[in-house]
Parts: C-alpha cells; structure tokens; sequence
C-alpha cells in the first residue's frame, strides 16, 4: 500500500513538473495560486489580504520607481525570468480545512499554478500545505501563527510570519527593556481564550517567561462566549500583576475592558495579543475607558514619503481604508515569495525551493516590521518579529521597539482616568 | 469579601436569564409549544435598542420599553402569521417552524446589522456603586433589580388579574375557555406578544453592559432552555428561582474553579437534578 501511494505520489509529482516545466516564455506569466476564506466568517480578513496581494502584484508587475527599496518594484515583471508577470488566481476555502485540501489539489494539478499562497486559519493552511508537499509545489504561509504548519519535516512549506513563540519572545524582550529603564515588572498574568488559538500563544508566553524567571502569577484560561467575567477579573485584582496579557477575541476583550472599569481595576499595563484589540469595534466600544492599552502589530503606515506610508495610500485608493496588520503580513509574504520566483529564474518547482531557501531579506527591503526574512530548516522564518503599539484617543501608536517607535510609551496606561 | 462580590455578579446576571426565560416558560404553559426563536427575540431586543440610542437618544426607559413594544408586536405578528396556522399540523412541523424562524431571524439580522460585534454608545447609566465594599455596576444593577421586578410583574398578572384568568383558562382548558366567552385565538397572541416582550426588555437591559452580534441569540436561547427546564416548564416563579440559581453557580464555580469549567458544572447540576425531579424544581409532575 506504502509502495502503491509513493509511486502516485511519485507520478503525480513528475507530472506536476511536466506541467510546469516550460519557464516563462518572452509574454510569459508565473501563476501564483492564493487560498483566502473570501466568504465565511472570516471573509473580512480574507478580502482584505486579496486586495492586499493585488496590490503587491501591481507593484512587481509594473514600474515602481517610487518604492525602489523594495525588491523587484523598480522593475516591470520578473527580471531574472524575461520580465515575466505574475498571474493570481484566487479560490474560496471558506474557512473549511476540507475545502483548503481539494482547492490546494484543484489549483496544482487542474491550474498549473507554480507556487501556492495562504490560507488565513492555521487549520486550513495545516491541510492545504500538505497537499503542496505531496506535489512538491512550493507553498508560502503568510498569516497563520499555529506551531505545528512549519516542523513537520516538510521540503516545501515556508512561512513569513512571526509565531506564537516569536510573540511570546517579543514581550519578554520588551519587559525588559522596561526594567532597565527602572520599571517594576515582578509578575505578569495571562488571560487567554481556550482554543486553539489563545491556548498555544498563551502557552508559549507561560514558557518564556518561565526561562525569563518571570513569575506568571496567575493564568486565566476561558470561553470567548462568556457574558460575565466578574470573577476572572476580581481574581486579577487579588493577584496585583504589573502587566495582565489579554489573548481574546472581540466581545470577551471589550467585556473584560468594561468589567475591570466596573470593578475598579486597573493594572499598570494590559497587552492584546492583536485578535479582539484590534477588531474594528474595539476601539469604538472602549477608547475612553482603555486609553494606553498595548498591542501588537507588525505593520505601520509610517511617516508621510515613507516606502510603508505610500503602499498604504496604494491600498486606500483601491479598498478606501487602511491597511492593517493581517492582510500586512500577507502581502509580506506575497514579496518574499516574488523575490523568491525572481532568483530562481525558472518555474521549475526545485529551483523555486532551492531560491525560497536561499532567501535573505534585510530590515530596509520589507514592508513589514520584521527583522529580516531568513528561513530554518524547517520553512520558519527566523527573523520575523513584531512591533508594540498603544492606544491613544482613538488610534494605536507605534511605542516599541524604541528605534521604531514614533510615540513614546506611556507608563502605567490611564485607562479612564484622563 | 470577595465572595460576596462573585455572589453579587451571579445573581445580577441570574436575574437578567430570569426575565428572558420567562417568556420561554410562558408559551410553553399557555400552548404546549415550543418556541426556539427565543433567543433571536432577545437578541432583536438589543438591536432595538441600540438604534433607538442612536436616532433618538434617550435612557433605559426610553430604549427598554421601545424593545419592549416593538418586541410585543413582532411577537403577535409571529403569532398570527406562523404560530396559528402550525398548531394544526403535526408536533414535527411545530419544532421545525420556530427552528426556521431563529434561522430567518438571525440570518437577517447578520443581513442588516453585519457579523461585527457591536455595544450601545454610553448612555446615562454609568458608574458604579460602592455598598460596604462590594462594587455593583449601575448598569447591571439597574438591569437586575428591572428584570426580577417584570419577572414578578408578569407572575402577578397571569395570578391576580382578569387577563391573567382567561389567559390560564385557555390554557387550561380551551373549548371551555370558549364556552366562558373568551376568545382564545386574541389570549394566545396576547401570550406570544408578552414572551417576545420580556425578551426584547431582556435585550435591551443587557445590552447595556455586553457587546453583541447577531449570534448571540444561540448562547441565549440554550440559556433560556435550561433555566425553563430546572425552573419547570410552565412555572414563571420556578424561571425566577432557576435564573437566578444558574446565574449564582456560573460565577461561582467560574470563582472556585476556573471559567472554563462553569458550563461543566452548570449541566452536570442540571442533570442530575432532572434525574431526581424530572418536572423541574417547581413544576407540576
């Protein structure tokens, strides 16, 4: 049976590569296939990034002198492939792991795509990169943060994104940053949503600590459909951490917010892990009683000439809002995988790999605040990292790291108190 | 003191399940019917609210009893257009016509009001009282006290008023209830129209403290069903008790145990008391 399945897999693989095989010819195209929940409950992320990424097709595809820190913006198409442009096609998976596994099948071997990109929730990008590694197509994760997509000894799996270990790092090292400067950080506590999602960061954010010799003085595990979280917070309230990390979703952060309002409660410092805080209606529903709160993001629109500052106006101009943190990430990706097509000079699925494993992005030639774009053996990039934002009136401010930061931080945050 | 403040928060919440549950147990004791729209009711109730906040202003009285009313004839419209009509076929197509209803319901609120979550802009009612330590938010306290108060309302107008007479006759007994004169097709609207009532109030007093989207009528509904069944079907006092109760060992065993737990210990309790006195705590067997 073994033997049976990798001789199928074998052919299907060597007929992939048949169809792929002929490199773009003088008009030719390279075919990008991208797997986003475009309905569905997570439809707005999903439409977002797609936007995102046309976008970045538009800015590799054609000139863009104005953005020539960014690989391949100067030029029009791929160079190094005869100036080939990037074709996207983009399928629905609906936010259904099944659905992922058939389209990522559909798109490699009906569509001919060369590389795949997605899938927004880890458990659809966990089943369709397994179907990328079977044909042995390249498949580039620019989102989903679960642990478990990268280290599963799969070829052709790479992923952008920071994850929840890197979240958890970034807050250690802003602790202490925070101590050196003489502030008391002698307890955190963590309050996370119990699937999958709030479970797996706030573990890791328990382990780091842990190696940090920060004591973690209490951990609140709970349903994001709660109506009530008087008693977590009064429980809060006993503890006294000086920083309470909150890994929510929308209506359980705005009730948590509104309840430690009620109940009087106000740490030094609360931390979103994103998700809830920044929902569009967060900000609506407390501004006024959580000013100073933090929050992560890896994107920033920076100042006004900025290479960020003008891809942002690019996507205003075709959505009418701003872009934001998620669909920032993806369209990183996008670019790590553009510049990955264009060393390669050819669409043969080996060269791809071998040219996405070669990748070296530095700081300066990303959209996003990461550290650079380097990838481990197992498809992880090492380099990603994320900045700390505050809130202020209504909007997040960039306070961290300080070479980034455009608002100095606020310590302790104000809450309601004005 | 902490304890106390945890008790507090239970039976503020406890009250608001109280008064939602009401209108369950209501149809329930009048018809014989099931209505698993419930939750969508109350979950319309906040939505009215909210836009009565926004175009008109106004404090909880203004946006309660706005729910209140346009819950009532949403209630008696259901009624006349749906209820009537599939309480002559059988007991499937009952269940199944309520069970669309929630669907129709919420999938056009989702149409309407979009899947983001929203809460009420600060109203007047704000703050929060100090009572010898324990810190009682005025909104929810304002919420409580009004849903134990219409709860009882509702118990003494079906107990000690003339409509509440021919409502419980023609729950009785409806061919008799005709005979009397009584019309019991006008009663029965009257009954749905109360039960989409006190949810919309529901809604309303609750919106003030929780944020919302249009799915939050499941987590109520199911709410709802187990507080109608612990207080046994039928019995507005006994939706009174179990409210409260159920409220009471959700922030408790949310304090003592942890709050992924408190679903656990709410359902096993539950259980077990069907087990010892499947009517319900003060239902008639």
């Amino acid at each position: 049976m073994r033997t049976a399945s990798a001789t199928m897999a074998a052919a299907l693989a060597a007929a992939a590569i048949l169809m792929s095989c002929p490199p773009a010819d003088a008009a030719g195209t390279v075919k990008i296939g991208i797997l986003w929940p475009l309905t569905g409950n997570a439809a707005a992320a999903g439409q977002a990034s797609k936007a995102a990424a046309e976008v970045a097709a538009d800015i590799v595809n054609n000139k863009h002198p104005e953005l020539a820190d960014l690989p391949l913006a100067a030029t029009e198409g791929l160079p190094n492939q005869g100036g080939a442009k990037l074709e996207l096609t983009f399928v629905d998976h609906q936010g259904n792991p099944s659905l992922a596994q058939q389209l990522a099948t559909r798109l490699i071997t009906q569509d001919a795509v060369h590389v795949l990109l997605g899938a927004y929730q880890s458990s659809c990008s966990f089943t369709a990169t397994a179907v990328a590694e079977r044909y042995g197509i390249p498949f580039m994760v620019g989102e989903s943060a679960a642990l478990n997509i990268t280290g599963r000894g799969f070829k052709w799996v790479f992923r952008s994104t920071p994850i929840a270990s890197d979240y958890a790092a970034t807050y250690m090292r802003f602790f202490d940053d925070l101590k050196k400067e003489g502030k008391k950080i002698a307890s955190i506590a963590v309050v996370n949503e119990n699937t999958d999602y709030g479970t797996s960061v706030a573990d890791s954010i328990e382990v780091a600590a842990k190696k940090n010799n920060l004591p973690v003085a209490i951990r609140i595990p709970y349903s994001a459909s709660s109506t009530d979280v008087t008693a977590q917070v009064l429980q809060l309230k006993e503890k006294q951490p000086d920083v309470v990390i909150f890994i929510s979703y929308t209506s359980d952060s705005i009730l948590y917010m509104k309840a430690m309002k009620n109940l009087d409660y106000m740490p030094p410092m609360v931390i979103g892990d994103d998700t809830g805080f920044s929902d569009p209606s967060f900000i609506p529903a407390v501004a006024d009683i959580a000013q100073g709160a933090m929050n992560r993001s890896a994107w920033d629109i920076g100042k006004p000439g900025s290479t960020t500052y003008k891809i942002n106006e690019m996507y205003k101009a075709k959505t009418g809002r701003d872009l934001d943190d998620t669909s920032g990430r993806n369209m990183q990706g996008f670019l790590v995988l553009a510049d990955a097509l264009n060393r390669a000079g050819s669409t043969e699925p080996e060269k791809i790999r071998d040219a996405l494993a070669k990748t070296d992005l530095k700081p300066e030639q990303l959209m996003m605040g990461y550290n650079g774009v380097k990838f481990d053996a197992t498809g992880q990039n090492t380099l990603a990292s994320t900045y700390l934002i505050q809130l202020r009136d209504k909007q997040y401010q960039l306070v961290w790291p300080e070479k980034a930061a455009t608002t100095k931080l606020d310590w302790p945050m104000k809450g309601w108190k004005q | 003191m902490l304890l106390a403040q945890v008790i507090v928060g239970g039976l503020l919440l406890g009250a608001i399940y109280a008064l939602f549950s009401s209108g369950l147990t209501l149809i329930w004791g009048m018809m014989n019917f099931i209505n698993f729209a419930h939750g969508e009711f109350v979950m319309l109730g906040m939505y009215v609210a909210l836009l009565v906040v926004v175009w008109l202003g106004g404090g909880p009285a203004t946006f309660g009893f706005a729910a209140a009313f346009a819950l009532f004839v949403l209630g008696v419209i259901v009624y006349a257009s749906l209820i009537r009509h599939v309480m002559r076929g059988p007991m499937l197509a009952q269940i199944l016509s309520t069970f669309g209803l929630a669907l129709l319901l919420r999938y056009t609120a989702f149409w309407i009001f979009s899947a983001n979550f929203v809460s009420l802009p600060q109203v007047s009612l704000s703050g929060t009282l100090n009572v010898g330590g324990i810190l009682m938010p005025v909104p929810q306290l304002v919420a409580g006290v009004a849903a134990i108060a219409l709860t009882l309302g509702l118990h003494l107008l079906l107990t000690r008023t003339t409509v509440g007479s021919q409502l419980l006759a023609v729950a009785e007994d409806r061919n008799a209830a005709m005979l009397m004169g009584i019309r019991p097709d006008r009663m029965q609207a009257l009954a749905w129209g109360l039960a989409a009532g006190s949810a919309g109030i529901a809604g309303a007093l609750m919106a003030v403290s929780y944020p919302w989207s249009p799915s939050v009528g499941e987590t109520f509904g199911l709410t709802a069903f187990v507080v109608v069944t612990l207080g046994g079907f039928g019995s507005v006092p006994g939706a009174m008790y179990a409210g409260l109760i159920i409220g009471l060992i959700q922030a408790l065993s949310a304090y003592w145990l942890g709050p992924i737990y408190k679903d656990i210990v709410v359902y096993a309790l539950f259980a077990a008391l069907l087990w010892l006195r499947p009517q319900g705590l003060m239902g008639k067997a």
